[in-house]
């Protein structure tokens, strides 16, 4: 006599599959798992890098070598073995390293069609430009000609130590040191490639700029490296986004992040996560052990964080801004997704320096399944940063009710002007706003979707309009597992 | 028709709907009144399809449908409406988009062309007119900080909007000043049609002046207890429910005496 019940209804929409999880077969060249000094000295080798950054890497090394793995945030997993890694993988090409997209391997270019990296002419439609990282190295860089006539350098991470050594090594390890904690100095002494950015003085970026990170390799980690320099008044808006084909081991991706900026500069930093979470019974899935900092070193910079995470097994990550130039602006804006085991400790810092510094926090956090989702944030403001101002406001979103959700806000005011408020919510998707939708007509799914992207909107209008939809489209998805 | 033969329903194991009969027939309002607590919005959201509350027995039959057997989008979608006694608030969730959302739905299941922006605007402000609703009210989340008078309005314009076959109002007319009951009532009355029947649970005979019900029943711990005209609703103010002891039988002897 009963209808399926609305749960059930909710339960089938849940339950649908990472859509990036598929693999690519590739001739790789690999390095043999397990770390040390010979290991390093190799990775450099095959990278061709100078004296000067081998001897940072070999530093990093040592004294990672004296650290421990960070156990205070709120996840929990068996210890990483870091002598079963993989520290290089590269897909094989005939040359060093492709000149230009005809040589990059074409399996490899169907992989990112599939992933909808818009390469090639779709890149020029799309009007964002785009550098690809696979496992390890950077296979192409769109656009580069037209970055260049501004004066714009967007290239692969070994290509800037090639090409612009100079800037590499004023700004690297300046806003996350070598030593910083356990995984970055781990990345600075394995990083294989990443992003380099740099956007000279006065110029605004004409285009957004986009990264796609995928891990495909086994056993490998990822270890890439980001730095964006955005010199006086420049600005750019750039995007970071990954994926990982589904596998039943847990793979390491630790990458490191920095954002420079100064007099006037703005850098506008937005990712969307979505590495494979791991089964349904927690089963795989990447650790994102990731170090994010931007520095605002100059007077009235702006750097603004914006992120979705809705991969991952593990999750732990806090983009922070240093606002040290006076007038200098911060933001955080973040929306995580946990399901089925998924573990999200994520947040941000503010460290407050200069004067009449801003930041805003907005944290959206949603848990579903048995996932848990921690805030974790700290606003710190120090003696000599007068009329400091924070915002913070951290919501917090249950589905169903095994899942959990926790903030941890940490606030250190050391200057008596400071301004800084708190809010914290949280709700849970309700059994009658489902049931009102339903009765209108709507489907469970789409109400469910409804309700978590209006939870969301204030962090997905900071998104590039296209992303933002991707967005919206990834927590449809991701949002897998029962309900209730 | 809407035919409920002997409905028992129960939430969390308490026993609150105890053999509820009723008709209704096309193109019929009846009123439903009843002291508070004795099942009421139970029976409205059992209709409805929530399954929060569990049917124990009976059956509903609905122009040839077993009711109850449908998934509560779909009894929606069939044209069945319920105004909540208290809509439930969406944040984040745009009135405008809740509301396209709720109408493309029902028309994709009536074989209709779905609505696209500039249409359901047009329609939407329309109704919104009609009841007396600013145009503020698409852009502002799904009833979230909208007064009680407001919430209630929503209500009837998404009845409007959907066109509803059976409509079921959940003392819509609690919490509205004067003129909002007028308003609301001829809502209600605009949408009376031989193919559409309603069920008005109310408290006040007031709202009976304005939306005139061709029958009005009493429920009474779960149970229909009393049906009549219009005029039982008068004596039901006259004397409150205690003039009707829980059977409904000493009734007529009260009745009697006060009258
Ligand atoms: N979830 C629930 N758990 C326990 N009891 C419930 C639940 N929902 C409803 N009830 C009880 O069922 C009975 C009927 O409630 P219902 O809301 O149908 O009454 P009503 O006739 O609409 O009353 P009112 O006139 O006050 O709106 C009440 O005693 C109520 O407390
Ligand atoms: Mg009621």
């Amino acid at each position: 006599m009963n209808a399926p019940t609305r749960n059930e209804a909710l339960g089938a929409f849940l339950e649908q599959d990472y859509v990036a999880g598929f693999e690519t077969r590739l001739e790789t060249d690999t390095v043999p798992k397990g770390l040390s000094e010979d290991v390093i000295r190799t990775i450099s080798a095959r990278k061709g890098e100078p004296e000067w950054l081998l001897d940072w890497r070999l530093e990093a090394y040592r004294h990672w070598l004296t650290m421990t793995p960070p156990l205070w945030a709120a996840v929990q997993f068996p210890p990483v073995d870091f002598q079963d890694i993989v520290y290089y993988s590269a897909p094989k090409s005939k040359t060093d390293g492709p000149k230009s997209l005809d040589e990059v391997d074409p399996e490899l270019l169907r992989t990112f069609e599939k992933l909808g990296v818009p390469l090639h002419e779709r890149a020029r439609l799309a009007g964002v430009a785009v550098d690809a990282v696979f496992d390890s190295v950077s296979v192409a860089t769109t656009f580069k000609k037209e970055l260049g006539e501004h004066g714009i350098v967007f290239c692969s991470f070994s290509e800037a130590v090639k090409e612009h050594p100079a800037l590499v090594r004023q700004y690297l390890g300046t806003v996350v040191p070598p030593g910083d904690n356990f995984y970055a100095a781990l990345n600075s002494a394995v990083f294989s490639d990443g992003s380099f950015v740099f956007i000279p003085k006065g110029v605004k970026c004409p285009m957004e700029l986009s990264t796609y990170f995928r891990i495909n390799a086994r056993d490998t980690g990822q270890f890439e490296r980001t730095l964006i320099i955005a010199e006086e008044g420049a600005s750019v808006s750039y995007l970071e986004g990954c994926t990982a084909p589904m596998r039943d081991e847990n793979q390491l991706h630790a990458a490191v992040v920095e954002l420079i900026a100064l007099d006037d500069a703005k850098i506008k930093y937005s990712t969307v996560q979505n590495w494979y979470p791991g089964d349904k019974d927690g089963k795989g899935g990447i650790y994102n052990f990731v170090t994010k900092r931007g520095d605002c070193r100059g007077a009235r910079s702006h750097i603004s964080w914006t992120q979705v995470e809705t991969g991952s097994a593990i999750t732990w990550k806090y983009p922070s801004v240093i606002l040290r130039g006076d007038d200098s602006v911060g933001d955080f804006h973040s929306v995580a997704l946990t399901n089925n085991l998924q573990q999200a400790d994520t947040g941000t810092k503010m460290i407050h320096m200069g004067r009449n510094t801003r930041s805003t926090i907005l944290s959206k956090g949603i848990s579903a399944g048995r996932g848990s989702n921690t805030f974790r944030g700290l606003v710190r403001v120090t003696p000599k940063a007068e009329g400091a101002r924070n915002y913070t406001q951290c919501d917090s979103l249950l589905i169903g009710d095994r899942c959990a959700a926790h903030t941890f806000p940490t606030i250190e005011v050391r200057h008596p002007t400071a301004h800084v408020e708190h809010e914290a919510t949280t709700s849970r998707i309700g059994e009658d706003q489902l049931f009102y939708a339903m009765q209108r007509g709507i489907s469970a799914e789409d109400a469910v979707s409804m309700i978590v992207n209006g939870f969301c909107r204030e962090v997905f209008k900071e998104l590039p309009m296209e992303f933002a939809v991707e967005a919206q489209k990834l927590l449809g998805v991701s949002l897998e597992g029962s309900v209730g | 028709m809407l035919k409920i033969n002997n409905l028992h329903a129960a939430v969390d194991g308490k026993a609150i709907l105890m053999g509820l009969n009723l008709e209704v027939g096309s193109g019929e309002v009846h009123a439903i009144m009843g002291p508070n607590g004795s099942g009421k919005s139970t029976l409205a959201q059992v209709l409805a399809g929530r399954d929060s509350f569990t049917v124990t027995d009976g059956s509903v039959d609905w122009d040839g449908t077993d009711l109850l057997a449908l998934p509560a989008e779909e009894r929606a979608r069939a044209g069945l409406f319920l105004a909540f006694q208290y809509p439930v608030e969406i944040p984040g969730v745009s009135n405008a988009y809740f509301l396209k959302a709720a109408v493309n739905a029902v028309r994709r299941h009536r074989g209709l062309p779905e609505y696209d922006a500039m249409d359901f605007l047009a329609r939407v402000k329309a109704e919104m007119k009609a009841v007396g609703m600013k145009e503020e009210f698409l852009y502002r989340s799904v009833n979230e900080g909208f007064s009680g008078g407001e919430k209630k309005r929503n209500e009837v314009l998404q009845m409007a909007l959907l066109e509803p076959r059976l409509a079921v109002l959940d003392e819509t007319d609690s919490g509205l000043d004067i003129d909002a009951l007028k308003i609301v009532a001829e809502g209600v009355n605009r949408l009376r049609s031989p193919e559409r029947s309603m069920i008005v649970i109310t408290h006040y005979q007031r709202l009976l002046d304005y939306i005139v019900p061709d029958k009005v029943h009493v429920l009474s711990q779960g149970r229909i207890v009393r049906s009549g005209g219009r005029e039982l609703a008068l004596e039901l103010e006259a004397h409150g429910y205690g003039w009707i002891d829980a059977d409904g039988k000493a009734a007529a002897a009260a009745s009697g005496a006060r009258s």
